[in-house]
């Protein structure tokens, strides 16, 4: 991408996105949060901050869901401005965003015509940047086939499902499989995506999406020990990018408990680091639930991955003319209303010692 | 004596009384009974009563932990609910019910039946799996403390019952049947007595009446024999008078002799 020309059509969303990032709450914030007794407090402390009065007209016991909820209608409310003042090819990026959250709520509608549910209570627990036009629609199907027909032809997904499922598939297959294939197909499209933008956009974004595609990777290993996964299905879920492809995957694939997985991934670095800290660490969190360290360090590695997510997130500010800010800002956004949840529900259910285990954006 | 307090209506006989005394016996044997019963319950409840609080305390604790481990899947994943709902096709935790007998009561106690059940061990695959994986632990453990709460707290309940029963029958025993029976036996003793002494006292009567009525015929007979020895005409004469006299006498005693 030319530097010389991203301002004429960018820069004004890129000076929005850059405004919206200094919104994002810093860690003077997160302590006064930290600090609060009651929700009420916590409402009044985030009142001060960007968010301004969104908990305004919610009767007085805020719940933590609420709370949430409204958290991401003030990040959906700005990602729908960035992106209906977006042009060609940013809008394109910003539906490849907005892919991920229609892949959950696709198989979230799946699952309910499977079950013959009210479509209108699904409707409503659908993510609110996965929400496409047709996706209604996939509640009048009735069988899988039909399914993808009608409604998923349509959409942007079909190609995925195209590729990795059949029909037959869909009906015996168990949901998160699905899930998973999908993300990983998206994975790989967003990424080829983001190398026909050009530098510096793919460097930022391939370095984001790798990570994001190794996560997955040892998420889906040590995740699928002890369940009826076979190894050959879980080497297909594994995404064919990131820096783990192809030796770590092949490796990951054939990992049978926590240790080989770690020897697995411990050529690289970073990798390495989560798994040695995670493990000493889970030894003194868990001394008071017996039977829970092998949960414990994989809770632990989880933590780490959003800590490391967030770092390579931030860094993606220090690059200009680059599209991956927008992702950057969304990820970082979401980020920070898991981390408000999680404050808020430590204040609700006075578990104080455990509050400090957000992770803090800027 | 025998007309205070309550009493069984019965006639006083001693055959009634034999069978007053049988029940008097069975009633403070089954006094007894029922006390011991009743401690017996009394000292179950007790431990129960520890071990319902020991329960709710525990229970509080673990139910904090749940909901905490819940909101650490929320954290890692999202929110799950509507897969796992959909998802979870069997019961993987079963409350299986059995009886337990304590002195006589049938106690129900619940125990927990798990089946290694892989409903939706896939959940949160990409993210979050072992948060979902603790969570899930964490609940199961929750719920076998709400069980084993739930068992005590059903004892709880019907030993309490039991136990206020078996007091009222102990109580009801000890102050009204048997105080009855005491009063009835009394009565029936005193009057017994009465009628013994009725009885001595009509057979004297009896004796001094028949001893009275003796002596006047003989009486009579020495008059008669006496009369037959000076004329015939004279003794015709004195008979209607001696007659006459003793049916005055018999007339006099009429009062006093019933029989």
């Amino acid at each position: 991408m030319e530097a010389l020309f991203f301002n004429v059509s960018t820069g004004f969303l890129e000076g929005i996105v850059r405004g919206y990032k200094a919104g994002l709450l810093t860690q003077a914030h997160y302590s006064n949060l930290t600090q609060c007794e009651t929700l009420e407090d916590f409402r009044t402390q985030l009142s001060t901050t960007d968010y301004g009065n969104f908990l305004a007209n919610e009767p007085s016991p805020v719940s933590t869901s609420t709370i949430a909820e409204k958290a991401t209608q003030v990040l959906v409310d700005q990602f729908n401005f960035l992106r209906t003042n977006a042009v060609e090819p940013l809008s394109k990026f910003f539906d490849y965003i907005t892919y991920a959250y229609m892949i959950d709520n696709v198989v979230l509608l799946i699952t309910g015509t499977l079950h013959e549910r009210d479509t209108h209570e699904l409707l409503e627990r659908c993510h609110p940047l996965g929400v496409f036009d047709t996706l209604p629609a996939l509640c009048v199907a009735t069988n899988v086939e039909e399914l993808y027909h009608t409604a998923l032809v349509e959409t942007p997904l079909a190609p995925y499902f195209r590729e990795c499922l059949s029909a037959a598939d869909l009906d015996a297959l168990n949901i998160e499989i699905i899930r998973n294939t999908l993300y990983k197909a998206y994975l790989e499209d967003f990424y080829n995506f983001c190398a026909s933008l050009g530098s510096p956009t793919s460097d930022i974004m391939h370095q984001i999406l790798s990570f994001e595609a190794d996560r997955r990777a040892i998420n889906i290993t040590i995740n699928s020990f002890g369940t009826d996964l076979s190894k050959e299905r879980r080497a297909k879920l594994f995404p064919t990018i990131g820096r783990l492809f192809p030796e770590g995957n092949n490796n990951l694939a054939r990992a049978d408990d926590v240790e080989q997985a770690r020897a697995a991934v411990d050529y690289i670095q970073e990798y390495r680091s989560f798994f040695e800290t995670s493990t000493q660490s889970s030894a003194q969190n868990n001394s008071g639930l017996d039977g829970y360290d092998d949960h414990g360090s994989a809770s632990h590695l989880e933590d780490r991955f959003f800590a490391q997510e967030v770092h390579l997130n931030k860094l993606a500010f220090l690059q200009q003319f680059s599209y991956a800010v927008f992702y950057s800002y969304i990820k970082l956004k979401e980020q920070e209303i898991r981390s408000l949840t999680w404050i808020a529900e430590c204040i609700a259910q006075n578990n104080r010692e455990r509050i400090g285990e957000y992770i803090g954006t800027f | 004596m025998s007309g205070t307090g309550p009493r069984e209506n019965i006639f006083p006989t001693r055959m009634a009384l034999t069978n007053m005394k049988l029940r008097l016996k069975g009633a403070q044997t089954g006094h007894s009974l029922l006390a011991k019963k009743r401690d017996a319950l009394t000292t179950r409840f007790r431990s129960i009563l520890r071990k319902v609080d020991e329960a709710k305390r525990k229970m509080g604790r673990v139910m904090q932990l749940a909901s905490f481990s819940l909101a650490e899947v929320t954290y890692a994943t999202g929110d799950i609910s509507y897969l796992v709902q959909e998802q979870a096709k069997t019961a993987t935790f079963r409350v299986k019910a059995r009886q337990e007998n304590v002195s006589g009561v049938v106690l129900p106690a619940f125990d927990v039946d798990r089946v290694a059940g892989s409903d939706f061990n896939l959940t949160g695959l990409g993210r979050g799996g072992q948060q979902v994986l603790r969570a899930k632990e964490v609940y199961a453990k929750a719920v076998e403390t709400l069980v084993e709460l739930a068992s005590l707290q059903t004892a709880f309940t019907i030993l309490d019952e039991v136990i206020r029963a078996t007091n009222r029958r102990v109580n009801a025993i000890e102050h009204v049947v048997i105080p009855r029976l005491e009063n009835t036996v009394k009565y029936i003793l005193s009057e017994l007595d009465e009628m013994d002494r009725e009885e001595f006292f009509r057979l004297k009567k009896v004796q001094g009446k028949k001893k009275r009525d003796a002596e006047k015929a003989e009486a009579a007979k020495m008059i008669e024999a006496g009369a037959a020895g000076e004329a015939d005409g004279e003794v015709k004469m004195e008979t209607p008078s001696t007659t006459e006299q003793a049916s005055d006498l018999l007339n006099d005693k009429d009062g006093d002799v019933i029989f």
